[in-house]
């Protein structure tokens, strides 16, 4: 249903660009001529840093998150708060200025602490991904976990579990449920703010738009078609979560 | 008596939820054995008074001694909670695991016994509470009934000295209570010595050799069932049993 609506978004669209009225170009990206096949090609293959970048820096994001949520759910209030300072720093950075923090300055800092590395716009993007979505998926697995009753926890600790086994074998598999359809979600929002990469030179999607439209200078076009990169990368995933949701929810009942 | 004899020795045992005094200079001694009920009206503090005995909740002074081990520290706690098994108002069964994952999750991770080992001893648990035919499934396809039963198997299953109900009864269907009653009765029978809050008073009768009641956080009245529901001492414990036995 939705693959058709799309379909016929573009359709529209395209019919109306190559219909003559308008001052549409699309010979630049017409595959059946060969420059037009060159660019196409030239953003095309931006498809694989973007996806790239997006689940290196998802998986970062999870591990960071957790180990983030667990001491912000601990009786101690001590644990607490640096899980707590943590969510909210980071929530309130905005991804644009940590992106050019992380890629800028972060290298000197470390030099200072005497780690000699350099960051590439690849790394600098994923770090940043990881850290910014961290605080949210950190909030997801705290919710999730939390949403499982109190009595779980205590029936595990009157058997005698620890804290790492209760975790284990008594709430995450319960709560898993819980987290994982928005942690997928999640991802969406990390493949859309990887377009922010671009601004530091790392080739994806949207860097290699830029390039094209500086020497081609049809912006119209060549954005039309980055969005719908994006638009199909994004429905992708999205239908992945709703696989995922189901497949979760039928578990649930059983 | 003498403290080495004793399963549960509380002294001067208070707590306070911010300013909400809950429990209030609280003694009381359980011997080896001895089936104590623990009544009164809602809010009293009876839940609260278990619930410390397995470091559920946590206590502002006092001391409590289960079984010779003063609760102190984390490995002092550890020991107590070896001890004491828990049955809870609310079953709370692991939903996703089947009945007998249930019952061999504890054993076989925090005991560290074999899965065959673990199994055999969950089928008989299960089947000193009547229900070994329903192994293989999970708890919401039980009844409250059935999931309760599940549930005092689980505590079995690590071998307690102690077990401590907390209105094991009052999440249950009327048709039900009885046959998680009989289970209990059953445990007591066999020597195993148990502290049960509930407002069954007919199985208060039969199955306890102590009555404590208990108000606004203080225990206001003990004495063997005889004496408690034929001549209780104070008003409040008068008023209370009329309320609870009027219907």
């Amino acid at each position: 249903m939705r693959w058709t609506t799309c379909l016929a978004v573009a359709a529209a669209i395209l019919l109306t660009g190559c219909s003559g009225a308008g001052n549409w170009g699309w010979y630049v990206i017409d595959p059946s001529t060969p420059a037009g096949y060159t660019n196409i090609q030239f953003l095309l293959s931006g498809f694989g840093a973007t996806i790239l970048v997006s689940v290196i820096a998802a998986i970062l994001s999870m591990t960071l998150g957790l180990i983030v949520a667990l001491p912000g759910m601990s009786q101690n209030r001590w644990l607490r708060l640096p899980s707590r300072i943590y969510v909210e720093f980071v929530r309130a950075i905005p991804l644009l200025p940590m992106l050019f923090w992380v890629f800028y300055g972060l290298p000197v800092v470390l030099k200072s602490i005497g780690i000699n590395v350099s960051i590439d716009a690849f790394w600098g993007a994923v770090i940043t991904l990881a850290i910014s979505d961290s605080a949210f998926t950190a909030e997801i697995y705290r919710s999730g976990i939390q949403s499982i009753a109190k009595g779980q926890r205590e029936a595990a600790r009157t058997i005698g579990l620890s804290y790492g086994q209760t975790m284990r074998y008594v709430i995450l598999p319960q709560a898993i449920k819980r987290i994982l359809p928005p942690l997928a979600n999640q991802f969406i929002y990390i493949v859309k703010m990887s377009a922010f990469a671009s601004v530091i030179g790392m080739q994806e999607l949207t860097r290699r738009a830029n390039e094209l439209v500086v020497t081609e200078y049809r912006p119209l076009e060549i954005y039309t078609l980055l969005i719908f990169e994006y638009l199909v990368l994004v429905l992708v995933i999205s239908f992945f979560v709703r696989w995922l949701e189901r497949k979760m929810g039928a578990d649930e009942s059983r | 008596m003498d403290t080495a004899k004793q399963a549960i020795k509380i002294r001067g045992l208070n707590k306070w939820y911010d300013d909400f005094h809950a429990l209030k200079d609280i003694d009381l001694a359980v011997a080896h054995g001895e089936r104590v009920v623990i009544c009164g009206p809602s809010g009293s503090g009876k839940s609260t008074l278990i619930r410390c005995v397995n470091s559920l909740e946590t206590h502002n002074t006092g001391t409590i001694i289960v079984d010779g081990i003063e609760m102190k520290d984390e490995v002092s706690i550890n020991e107590i909670l070896s001890e004491v098994g828990m049955v809870f108002q609310q079953f709370n069964l692991f939903p996703h695991l089947t009945i007998l994952q249930n019952l061999t999750l504890g054993p076989i991770k925090a005991r560290g016994m074999t899965k065959a080992a673990a199994e055999e001893r969950a089928m008989k648990y299960l089947e000193r509470v009547r229900i070994p035919d329903q192994a293989h499934k999970r708890p919401a396809e039980l009844s409250g009934g059935q999931q309760q039963r599940v549930a005092i198997a689980r505590s079995l299953c690590m071998e307690p000295k102690i077990m401590l109900f907390d209105e094991p009864t009052s999440a249950l269907d009327p048709e039900m209570i009885s046959e998680v009653l009989d289970v209990i009765i059953d445990l007591a029978e066999s020597g195993m010595t148990m502290i049960c809050v509930t407002h069954e008073m007919g199985f208060a009768r039969k199955a306890a050799d102590r009555m404590v009641f208990m108000d606004q956080g203080e225990i206001i009245e003990t004495g063997t069932p005889e004496e408690f529901f034929s001549a209780p001492k104070t008003k409040r414990c008068q008023t209370f049993l009329n309320q609870i036995l009027q219907h």
